[in-house]
């Protein structure tokens, strides 16, 4: 819970500590915190199983024992088997195998959100906190109105114009999480901008893109991570909720949302078959959070010293 | 807090408002379609599209448009459903006081199991109780809503039947069915919310017995019960409160989900089915709700913190 902040009044909290390591200087950074973090059995589990999802992801074809949409209706709803270790659905389709290939919805999706919250929320964030004034002033009010909306509330309109699809639900996602995103990569830079580097920088004359992309940017990049990590997990909740309305990927595709959704249709004839898809969920989840939290501590331990 | 800070906050929020009913209204004019041929159903004459369309005022210019709308919306009056042609706002009233049960109780849920397990966390530190309570809230937070009702369903419901699976009772038919059709879907949202607030309270609660004034208040020999509650919970109250104004805005995204999931005939579904049908001025209607609920929520979070906090009374 620390991508949102409410419009009128400061929240203490990991942003806060994040964005107090943000002052070192960018050279001594990055591989003491990455180290840091891969010290930890925690993150090295969480990113081992990240890894595993998108090796499943890329190599699902050679990976899932079946095809994935290959109906056998004369064993449908069965359990665990053999051949069949996590039963099938409805259709008799392969619950492994759509297992595998909802890697790539799931692992594709919060990438494609994120990075839309990320190319909206970020430069105008940096912008924003660099020009103050009107700039900022207008920025931050039009940040405030779309905060006054729950992110799903917010993909939901969004979706409605765009229409349903799962790319269009994950950009729906991405633009809900943009004012956040912008929140925090503004309170991140309004720390750096005062910074003597970015004085001497401004007066041997470099551009305003060049200060931002190069003296300030870098020295953002750790709040940065920390929250784009949190919404990632954030955003495979959202895109699973869109997919169960039918607001996101559609049946048959195989996704987390849909397997879900069809578990959920035929929850009285196989009450367990609503497990593997949302054991995987929140494991994954979880895996993006650790990873988060890791990297905010190691952070936090650097600003403290 | 002074009567101006109050002031300005209220105009802030009013500012926030008006940006929001120019969003909603302008995002619902986005929405495809034409309303007027969706509303004069299939083979309808160009005349009779032409005349739906004046006596939706849709012929008009946009902005005048606009203010007949946000006057609408201000009188009660939130326009007609283009797929049942009922009024927005019947509609809406039926269904708020379901998403409204549910909502509220799922808070209670969240502040008590939260504030309690995230204290006792915060007060133990480092002891095998604090592991557990932050290992299950760490677990908590992972767990999306709409599946944790599913598995509860399962429990509950399907393996032993002592919960009704779906629907909704009001209040009005007794305050057992009524209970017994919102402890699910308040539960799966509840949990979630609760996990996040443990964690907050149980830092806010750390961060406290780290000041000096504890320090002071132990070495004037206070201690149990009264120190925790007179000096301990009353500071970390302050950002505690924060992230319920926080959860309340959580809570009203994840009940779309669960009420789909529970069978609950409230706001989340009526939007559902709204973005489904392109009803754009349910949509609108509902977008608007959200955020007036919102910032109000959060204007309640300025004026609890005033309560708590006597210093800021005088801010």
């Amino acid at each position: 819970m620390t991508e949102i902040s409410p419009s009128s009044t400061p929240t203490p909290g990991p942003a806060g500590t994040a964005s107090a390591g943000a002052l070192t200087p960018a050279s001594q950074r990055p591989p003491s915190v990455t180290r840091q973090v891969l010290r930890r059995p925690a993150s090295l589990v969480a990113g081992g199983f990240l890894l595993l999802l998108v090796v499943l992801a890329v190599a699902a074809p050679w990976l899932a024992p079946y095809d994935p949409n290959a109906q056998h209706l004369a064993d449908k709803l069965a359990g665990p088997s053999g051949a069949h270790p996590l039963g099938t659905d409805e259709f008799g389709r392969d619950v492994l195998s759509r297992m595998i290939y909802a890697c790539r919805v799931s692992m594709s999706a919060p990438f494609i959100s994120v990075g839309v919250a990320c190319v909206i929320g970020v430069p105008l964030g940096l912008w924003a906190a660099f020009r103050g004034g009107a700039v900022d002033a207008v920025t931050g009010r039009i940040a405030d109105t779309l905060l006054s909306l729950p992110g799903f509330v917010c993909a939901l309109a969004i979706v409605a114009v765009l229409g349903p699809s799962l790319v269009n639900a994950m950009v729906a996602v991405g633009l809900a999480y943009s004012p956040g995103l912008f929140r925090i990569v503004r309170g991140a830079t309004l720390s750096v901008v005062e910074e003597e580097f970015v004085d001497s920088a401004r007066s041997v004359g470099a551009s305003t893109p060049r200060i931002l992309g190069v003296h300030v940017l870098p020295n953002i990049a750790a709040p940065l991570t920390v929250q784009v990590s949190l919404l990632m997990g954030l955003s495979l909740i959202l895109e699973a909720g869109m997919s169960f309305l039918g607001l996101g990927v559609r049946a048959p595709t195989a996704s987390w949302g849909t397997m879900l959704r069809s578990a959920y249709e035929n929850q009285w004839e196989a009450p367990m078959a609503v497990l593997p898809a949302g054991v995987a969920m929140v494991l994954t989840v979880l895996a993006f959070n650790t990873m988060g939290d890791a990297i905010r501590d190691a952070l936090g331990a650097r600003g403290r010293r | 807090m002074s009567v101006a800070v109050f002031v300005r906050r209220v105009l802030a929020a009013l500012l926030v408002m008006f940006l929001v009913s120019l969003l909603t209204f302008f995002l619902g004019r986005m929405v495809p379609g034409d309303p007027a041929e969706i509303l004069a159903g299939d083979g309808a004459s160009a005349e009779t599209i032409a005349g739906i369309r004046s006596s939706l005022g849709l012929d008009r210019p946009i902005l005048v448009q606009y203010g007949d709308w946000l006057y609408g919306a201000t009188h009660g009056d939130l326009g007609v459903s283009l797929f049942s042609g009922q009024p927005v706002a019947d509609s809406i009233s039926t269904a708020a006081p379901p998403t409204l049960s549910v909502s509220l109780l799922a808070l209670v849920i969240a502040v008590a199991v939260g504030v309690s397990a995230g204290a006792v966390a915060g007060l133990n530190q480092g002891r095998w109780l604090d592991r557990v309570i932050s290992g299950l809230s760490g677990v908590g937070i992972a767990i999306p809503g709409f599946w944790l009702a599913m598995v509860l369903i399962s429990i509950l419901t399907i393996s032993n039947p002592w919960l009704p699976a779906t629907g909704y009772e009001p209040l009005s038919a007794g305050i057992g069915p009524w209970l017994s059709h919102i402890i699910i879907p308040a539960l799966a949202l509840g949990l979630a919310a609760a996990a996040e607030l443990a964690r907050h309270t149980r830092g806010c609660v750390a961060d406290v017995l780290d000041r000096p004034y504890i320090v002071a208040a132990r070495a004037r020999g206070a201690s149990g019960f009264w120190l925790v509650r007179k000096h301990v919970l009353r500071n970390a109250a302050i950002p505690v409160v924060t992230v319920v104004g926080l959860q309340f805005g959580r809570l009203l995204g994840g009940v779309v989900v669960v009420e789909a999931v529970c069978g609950v005939p409230g706001l989340g579904t009526l939007a559902t089915s709204a973005v489904l049908e392109s009803d754009y001025p349910m949509i609108q209607a509902y977008v608007l709700l959200c955020a007036v609920v919102i910032v109000l929520v959060n204007l309640l979070t300025d004026v609890a913190y005033a309560v708590i906090n006597p210093k800021l009374r005088a801010a």
